[in-house]
């Protein structure tokens, strides 16, 4: 007789734990096919705003780490990625109808995507930062800085790179983030969670939430304490909605359209610059 | 005296303090923290923590019996050995002073101080008068060593005079019957210059020690804040000739901490420090992980907490 | 006698496995060497022999070089460079993994303390090589422009202070822009170079992409002047770099030097005291002195002085001096008998030219290379103590009354490696910097290094800066 396999339970990652929606919401995941896969929660919005709490407060030490510990802890989820390799290709194959090979080649991508970003962390204020040469006896001098708590709307296909590419640029910088899942795509999102908790990055500083973006994006936009947004998985109706809620704390919605490039990562970041006299 | 107790000549001798720079205190303090202490001279170091340690209790919970059992762990830590040292004070709340001294005297520890923490512990919020009866009221129970507080709001908004005149108060309340350390709530001060501040402050105005902090606020005795105040006794002396003492307070939990608080006095004010007169530490579960470390180095096994009296 | 004088605490030397014999490491491989020599390296604590190390002569560096333009054209510049910054994260990781075994390494064939190989030099080396992957695939942000292009075979010569970082310097921006390596490490600190090849091999690393060939000065020449080096960088004295700019001159090879120093450490009256006298001591005691950027110049304001140098002396009482594997010690061995005489010999000019010494009591050992941690006073300008490189423990310590003098006595220097400036003034500590010539200034710090921040010197210091962006710019041909 064939063995029953173990089913896995799909929760959500708010402040480095696993807990399922407050509200008790599921809903089904089916695979390209249209067969069950697994129910996965539906986040609420108090979901959304513990997740934002729980950013905001990893925060300081997050941005306040040197940015070579943060390049190690990217570094690091590649370690544990690279790893798990064959669930990620299961899961991806099994939801965008993927061949084995092109699933494959997504996970390798995302895990160099992941490499690629863990090296930016003490590189980018080297390419955006500089003196300014005033006139006057000042120095003068702009470096870029983390803009703080990112919303991040993840795009669909592909699936997990998208997700991961969205993380890290967001937080190679100092950021912390709360990223909602593509609707469709979720699995591999929850399951990248689970390389994240065992990577050394502190409890919070990422956070994701599975459930129905249009439901989540206008509470996210509205929300005073979120500063930025990765709008990429928005659809346009909800994403002009979104920049209208935003409107409130000028929060900086961005759609960046490339998931490898420097510029994604200036894009939440805010720059600073620094007056200073000189003289005896 | 280098100053004549007015506001004006406060302020202008604070100034005269070099300021510390963060970052290099930092760096100094981990530095230290890096010494290896082992065998014989972890030996010597977790006897000389033992009889150091200010074993304490500041609870509302407080009861006659509970200070009885921490009287008797304090004449002899631990029961099975008869070697080890007595600890060097215990500090309770007024109320309590003449509990814990009636106990100590009756089970063989009349040595042992009692410390009664004062002037409205620990926030230091009340009236003077209230702070000098507080005083009067543990002397007269018996304490021998007054903790005070500092007004921290008092020295935050500036009014460097009336910290150093209540400080001088109770010190005069003090007399020749109690020793006094003043809890500068270190936590409370953040920087390290105004750690240096509030310790000149302190000195100038007679403490026989400066401690750190109260325990209820963290962070506590942090070994850059112990730096800075050993640095404070160190160079009070060179300028007077008297040596105050130095006690951090809270965050002290284990072994390692307790040795390292130890080669911060050695390297910093110097072995001269190396005694209970001029060392105390402000701890309560610090004292049973010395006690296990002790068992550690004497059967040359791990033991566990079974194998020390709760309190 | 104080009672708390602290039990030796010995790091074990179990993690470190020395052969007795070492060969090149050419193509991949360890292979004896053609001249069939070998040479020992010591301990300069015991004065023991730890090993005999292969004396690379003209042939087997032609092996070497050979070895690198192979794996240069074949594997290395035709390698994707994402995948080439995956073999320095390999490498890092590694380093991470065995860093204790290194720094073990490290302190018995150099004499430094433990506490410095294992907090300092190791740690860094490995994140030196963490940056460097990083910029493999980036190489295009560099500044460098569009699509710069590696130079291709590297020689690289290394110096004996710290052997295992400089190695880290010179290898990982070299490996990280896609040029292949040929390394000589100092005659006297061979082992850790020899002990990193096995890393390689760990990593996986392609044959001849690092290639380490172990010598004396004649085998250094014979690098930098053999014709498959397109590139030479040397870390090292200014003497040596003089004549390596020599004979490279009139060729095609770039070269990068990192040379000697005389840093002046400028102490302001409104300093903070404690820090700044950790910082005096933290310039020139950190290494026995053995470092090109040490603040070996004090210069002190006239109206402080007295109670800095009295802080000076209490702080310097506490150094310990002694056996470089006890976790506690602040001041190893002199890394060789030579260094030695020549510390002996300039400190005996400081003598003779009316400065006056002053060192801590402390027990020196009986067996091995030591020099008490030393202080001049009364310097003046015209002394050799003030203005030849000494290179161990001794402070020259000279005053200055205005900004303006301490600028003017720092920059009197043919020098201009590093500098230090202590004060609280922030207006002040910039307008020092931007008078002083010199490439790194640490204010209210000093000896800090970091693989994301360039270093290098001014004047007779050398050419061009490693670390950082600029680091990068040294191992690359410029595009448009």
């Amino acid at each position: 007789m064939e063995r029953i396999y173990v089913l896995k339970t799909y929760k959500l990652f708010i402040g480095g734990a696993f807990p399922r929606s407050e509200s008790g919401r599921v809903y089904a995941v089916k695979d390209f096919k249209g067969k069950h896969l697994a129910n996965t929660c539906q986040a609420s919005r108090k979901d959304l705003r513990d997740a934002v709490v729980s950013a905001r407060s990893a925060f300081p030490g997050w941005s306040g780490a040197t940015a070579y510990n943060r390049g190690q802890i990217l570094y690091r989820m590649a370690e544990i990625l690279e790893g798990r390799t064959d669930q990620f290709i299961a899961e991806i194959s099994a939801l965008e109808g993927a061949n084995p090979k092109a699933a494959a080649l997504q996970v390798e991508e995302s895990i160099d995507l992941l490499i690629w970003y863990a090296g930016w962390s003490d590189k980018i204020s080297a390419l955006d930062g500089s003196t300014n040469s005033v006139s006057g006896p000042f120095y003068n001098f702009t470096i870029p800085e983390p803009i703080g708590v990112v919303a991040v709307f993840a795009a669909a296909k592909p699936s997990l790179l998208n997700l991961v590419g969205a993380m890290a640029s967001v937080i190679t910088s100092g950021n912390t983030a709360v990223m909602v899942a593509s609707e469709k795509f979720p699995l591999p999102a929850i399951s990248f969670a689970e390389c994240m908790a065992t990577s050394d990055l502190p409890a919070g500083v990422v956070n994701i939430l599975t459930g129905v973006s249009s439901e989540l994006a206008p509470w996210a936009a509205s929300h005073m304490d979120i500063d930025a947004i990765d709008a990429a998985g928005l659809s346009p109706k909800v994403l002009k909605e979104a920049q209208i809620a935003g409107v409130g704390n000028l929060k900086r919605i961005k759609t960046p359209p490339n998931i490898k490039s420097p510029k994604r990562i200036l894009d939440f970041m805010e720059s600073k610059t620094v007056w200073h006299p000189i003289g005896i | 005296m280098i100053i004549d107790g007015t506001e004006s000549s406060l302020r202008a001798y604070l100034k005269t303090l070099p300021p510390v720079d963060e970052v290099g205190a930092h760096a100094r303090a981990a530095m230290l923290a890096t010494r290896s202490i082992k065998t014989t001279s972890k030996s010597w170091a977790i006897d000389m923590a033992i009889s150091m340690v200010d074993l304490t209790t500041l609870e509302g919970a407080d009861t006659p019996g509970k200070i009885g059992t921490l009287c008797a762990k304090a004449v002899r830590p631990d029961a099975m050995d008869a070697t080890v040292p007595s600890v060097g004070a215990v500090c309770v709340y007024n109320d309590m002073v003449k509990i814990a001294r009636t106990k100590l005297d009756a089970i063989g520890g009349t040595s042992i101080p009692v410390a009664a923490v004062a002037t409205a512990f620990p926030s230091g919020r009340a009236s003077f008068a209230v702070k000098a009866q507080d005083t009067k009221d543990a002397i007269d129970a018996g304490a021998a060593e007054i903790d005070m507080v500092i007004d921290r709001g008092a020295f935050l908004s500036g009014r460097y005079g009336e910290v150093f005149e209540e400080i001088s108060q109770i010190r005069e309340i003090c007399g020749d019957k109690a020793h006094l350390k003043v809890i500068l709530e270190t936590g409370e001060l953040v920087t390290l210059d105004n750690v240096r501040k509030a310790s000149y402050l302190a000195m100038l105005a007679g403490a026989d020690f400066i401690k750190t902090s109260t325990g209820k606020i963290s962070p506590a005795a942090t070994s850059p804040v112990v730096l800075v105040m050993l640095e404070a006794v160190r160079d009070y002396y060179s300028l007077t000739k008297t040596r105050i003492g130095v006690k951090p307070a809270g965050g002290i939990r284990n072994t390692k901490d307790a040795i390292k608080q130890l080669v911060l006095v050695n390297e910093v004010a110097g072995p001269k420090w190396l005694t209970p007169k001029l060392f105390r530490i402000g701890a309560s579960a610090l004292l049973n992980d010395l006690l296990l470390q002790r068992m550690k180095m004497r059967d040359g096994f791990y033991a566990g907490p079974s194998y020390v009296t709760l309190d | 006698m104080n009672p708390f004088e602290y039990a030796p605490a010995l790091e074990s030397t179990s993690i470190v496995t020395i052969k007795d014999r070492y060969g090149l490491f050419i193509n991949g491989k360890f292979v004896a060497p053609k001249s069939g020599k070998y040479f020992p390296t010591i301990n300069p604590s015991t004065e023991k022999k730890l090993s005999e190390i292969a004396l690379a002569s003209t042939e087997d560096v032609d092996l070497a070089v050979k070895a690198a333009r192979v794996a240069y054209v074949k594997v290395w510049s035709k390698m994707p460079a994402a995948e080439r910054g995956k073999y320095l994260f390999r490498i890092a990781r590694i380093l991470q993994e065995r860093s204790r075994e290194f720094a073990v390494l490290e302190t018995l064939d150099n004499g430094k303390p433990i506490r410095e190989s294992r907090d300092t030099d190791i740690p860094l080396a490995a994140a030196h090589f963490f940056y460097h992957a990083g910029w493999a695939d980036k190489l295009q942000y560099s500044g460098n422009g569009s699509g710069p292009k590696p130079y291709g075979v590297v020689g690289q010569i290394i110096p004996w202070n710290f052997p295992m970082l400089m190695l880290a310097w010179k290898i990982a921006p070299a490996l990280a822009t896609g040029n292949t390596v040929v390394l000589k490490p100092a005659e006297t600190t061979s082992l850790t170079a020899l002990l990193f090849a096995e890393i390689c091999q760990q990593a996986g690393l392609p044959n001849g992409v690092i290639n380490i060939i172990t010598g004396e000065g004649a085998t250094g020449a014979a690098l930098v002047n053999h014709p498959g080096i397109d590139k030479v960088a040397f870390t090292g004295s200014t003497e040596v770099g003089k004549l390596i700019a020599t004979s490279i001159a009139g060729s095609k090879k770039a070269a990068t030097l990192e040379l000697g120093g005389k840093a002046a450490n400028i102490i302001y009256d409104d300093a903070a005291i404690d820090e700044a006298v950790e910082g005096i001591v933290n310039g020139i005691f950190f290494n026995q002195g053995h470092v090109c950027c040490a603040g070996s110049r004090l210069l002190v304001q006239e109206s402080i002085q007295d109670e800095v140098l009295t802080k000076l002396k209490e702080r310097m009482a506490l150094i310990r001096l002694g056996n470089p594997l006890d976790k506690n010690t602040d001041i190893g061995a002199i890394n060789s008998a030579a260094q030695l005489a020549k510390i002996k010999e300039l400190s005996a000019a400081g003598d003779a030219e009316g400065a006056e010494r002053w060192s801590p009591a402390c027990n020196i050992p009986a067996d091995g290379y030591w020099f008490p941690p030393t202080i001049f006073t009364g310097v003046s300008q015209t002394h050799r103590i003030a203005r030849e490189e000494i290179f161990g423990p001794v402070l020259s310590i000279l005053t200055f009354r205005t900004p303006q003098e301490a600028v003017e006595k720092a920059n009197n220097t043919p020098y201009g490696l590093s500098a230090g400036i202590w004060t609280e003034k922030g207006s002040k500590i910039l307008w020092t910097a931007s008078k002083l010539r010199a490439g790194v200034i640490w204010a209210n710090t000093f000896n800090k290094f970091d693989p994301a921040s360039p270093f290098g010197g001014y004047k007779e210091s050398g050419w061009g800066r490693e670390g950082g962006k600029h680091g990068l710019s040294a191992y690359l041909k410029a595009s448009n």
